[in-house]
């Protein structure tokens, strides 16, 4: 799922100071699952914002809901006819549910509430752990499963680096070294022959903002028009 | 026993102290309490193993809202006993009144109640 934190207090104060009538929006999807913008945590936000501006002296009308998904236009419809009556909406969504909120209210200020932090498997409740940098090359099936671009501190695809450590990376102890774990995975499934080809390198020029059309969903009628 | 204890004190039974949330803390607050004082067994005697260790950690986080957002964090606090502790049920009561006496009234009181 996709994983954010919530921002620090003063930061989202400092972006609502001059805003008298503020919409808290929350997303029911993943970071709710991860405990930064559900309803709970929207809760949480409104409330603090209601006692910081009133021990500010400059108080703020709040209105808060949570909806179903920001990414989703269906979703966002629910708010049709609420948004005209807040100077400003706070979003508690990842960054794509912000974007989608401020694109569908263009004329709204639509602010952050959150800082998204990527794509990470549940460890615990309440603890996430990274596993994806979402590159769009996915290399896992050369390496058993585990991921070199996010796993590894330098990325390297044709690794391990001079660093590696006793099962360890050169940034910390804490910290295993990915190629080790590639390594050692790979030699129990008796597969160390993926690992000895050469990956190519990261067409990492390429950042532009990547579009995905499944396959059977393409709409001629649209391309035409 | 027939002990007495500050009669300010208003309390709320939940299950276990596991059971209370950042929010009912924070809404206390800010509809006015003075402040707000989980009472949970003592840790290691959990019925639910860990109950009184998440409310702890939800304190703790609770203080560090309050202190955030520019109230006293002493405002909440967790407290430990056993059930059959009744004299120091007493005292924590009478400490925490004393301890929100000196930070004196929660300055959003007025303002919770629409009061300039």
């Amino acid at each position: 799922m996709i994983v954010a934190k919530r921002k620090p207090f003063d930061e989202i104060m400092e972006l609502l100071k001059d805003h008298k009538k503020v919409l808290v929006v929350g997303c029911g999807t993943c970071v709710a699952v991860c405990l930064t913008g559900g309803e709970k945590e929207v809760a949480v936000l409104a409330a603090e914002l209601d006692m910081g501006r009133k021990l500010a002296n400059n108080p703020v009308e709040i209105g808060s809901i949570t909806l179903e998904r920001q990414c989703d236009r269906e979703y966002l419809e629910k708010l049709a006819g609420m948004a005209d009556q807040y100077d400003a909406m706070i979003s508690m969504a990842c960054g794509v549910g912000i974007q989608f909120l401020a694109e569908r209210f263009p004329n709204k200020p639509v602010l952050p509430a959150v800082d998204t932090c990527g794509l990470a498997v549940n460890q615990d409740v309440g603890c996430y752990e990274e596993r994806c940098r979402s590159c769009g090359h996915c290399l896992l099936g050369l390496t058993g499963g585990i991921c070199p671009v996010t796993m590894c501190a330098k990325g390297l695809h044709n690794g391990p680096c001079g660093g590696t450590n006793k099962g360890s990376c050169e940034i910390s102890a804490d910290q295993p070294c990915a190629w080790y774990m590639i390594h050692e995975r790979l030699k129990a499934q008796g597969r160390l022959n993926a690992i000895r080809q050469i990956k190519p390198a990261e067409d990492w020029l390429d950042t532009k903002p990547r579009t995905l059309i499944q396959p059977g969903y393409k709409k001629p009628e649209k391309a035409k028009a | 026993m027939r002990l007495s204890y500050p009669s300010n004190i208003r309390i709320i039974l939940v299950p276990c102290t596991g059971k209370v949330d950042v929010i009912h803390m924070l809404r206390a607050i800010q509809k006015g309490a003075d402040g707000v004082y989980c009472v949970g067994c003592l840790e290691g005697s959990c019925h639910f193993n860990q109950g009184n260790i998440r409310c702890r950690e939800r304190v703790e986080h609770v203080r560090s809202l309050l202190k955030e957002v520019g109230l006293e964090p002493d405002r909440v606090r967790m407290y430990n006993l056993s059930s059959s502790e009744a004299p120091t049920f007493a005292a924590y009561a009478t400490e925490m009144t004393e301890a929100i006496k000196k930070l004196g009234p929660n300055p959003l009181k007025n303002k919770a109640l629409g009061k300039p």
